[in-house]
């Protein structure tokens, strides 16, 4: 029989279960990601943090169910678009006027219980999302021109600062770009069978930073990172 | 570049958007009255004004919504954007096309 077969000829670790034996999208690009790391005052680099738990919530912001679900993540739902909030453990990101994303370090159970059950029969829901994208994280001096390249939205910290996220595009990938830090730090948030084709699209965007910085042009002044 | 201020994300590039044709175009109260040239109607015809248009959008590499956007045919210039439910504004009909506002 075939499931014998299978039983017969798979190597189970003893401790295994869903959470040992699952593959990160990018998990094979982790050594190139460190080799691609550039160092020194134009530093980049880029790393996977895999498997981060992520749940959707839809609900109408204006409504009790809305309260109810900020107070089981002690924090408001973010109210414009751009905005994060904080509660413990958790971040909330603004998707649209009824749509967010709470990030959290906690495991989806028994955290998408209790959501479901402060629900209740409201109008909305409440679904476990974290297989649907995984997490890269590109940080250092240079992480800001890496993705203006082939992002369109404002980057600038005028526009752009720590605990903005936006849903937007990097290349041709759909992504929620999340700054985290002003090093500056951020989290790009691809569906996971685009992730291979976004970590390779960074890679490549990071490697001219590993040479010396063209000499300012004579009429720009002295510095060359003006534009 | 065409920057798109969507109600709900603010401007944005013309990438993140789809187009989705003429707005407020009623659904029929009640289908099964219309004839085979009304339906069709309906599901195939619509305006193609040389100025102001009324016309549906859908932000969908950012919020996901659709809403309204009023366009200037000619130019392409987007004149106001406003989200879905509101009722129509008034739209100019262009009649003598100014060549200075494609050049500016
Ligand atoms: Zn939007």
């Amino acid at each position: 029989m075939a499931s014998t077969l299978l039983e017969d000829n798979i190597q189970v670790p003893a401790s295994s279960g869903p959470t040992e034996r699952r593959h990160s999208p990018v998990e094979h690009l982790h050594e190139a990601f460190r080799a691609a790391e550039v160092t020194g005052s134009r530093a980049v680099r880029l790393r996977e943090i895999p498997y981060v738990t992520m749940i959707g919530l839809r609900v109408d912001p204006a409504s009790a169910a809305a309260s109810a679900l900020s107070e089981v993540l002690g924090a408001p739902l973010p109210a414009v678009c751009g905005q994060t909030t904080h509660g413990a453990g958790h971040t909330v990101l603004w998707q649209g006027p009824d749509e967010f994303l709470v990030i959290t370090d906690d495991a989806a159970s028994p955290l998408v219980d209790q959501l479901t059950e402060r629900l209740g029969d409201a109008p909305g829901s409440v679904v476990d999302l974290s297989a649907n994208r995984t997490t890269l994280e590109l940080s250092g001096p240079s992480a800001r021109a890496v993705l203006e390249k082939s992002c369109a939205v404002d980057l600038h910290p005028r526009a752009f600062t720590p605990g903005t996220a936006v849903s937007t595009a990097v290349g041709a990938v759909p992504v929620v770009l999340w700054q985290t830090d002003d090093a500056p730090t951020y989290r790009l948030l691809p569906r996971s069978s685009f992730a291979d084709h976004l970590g390779r699209w960074l890679m490549d965007g990071m490697a001219e930073f590993a040479a010396e910085p063209l000499p300012a042009h004579s009429q720009s002044g002295s510095d060359p990172g003006w534009h | 570049m065409i920057l798109i201020d969507c109600p709900h994300c603010g401007p944005r590039n013309e990438d993140e958007f789809t187009y989705g044709g003429q707005a407020h175009v009623p659904y029929p109260a009640n289908p099964d009255e219309l004839t085979d040239a009304e339906w069709a109607g309906f599901l195939f015809y619509r305006d193609n004004p040389l100025g102001e248009f009324a016309e549906r959008w859908m932000h969908g590499l950012g919020c996901r919504r659709w809403f309204n956007a009023v366009r200037d045919t000619y130019s392409y210039k987007i004149i106001t954007t406003y989200p879905m439910g509101w009722a129509a504004p008034q739209t100019q009909p262009q009649t003598q096309p100014d060549t200075k506002e494609v050049s500016a």
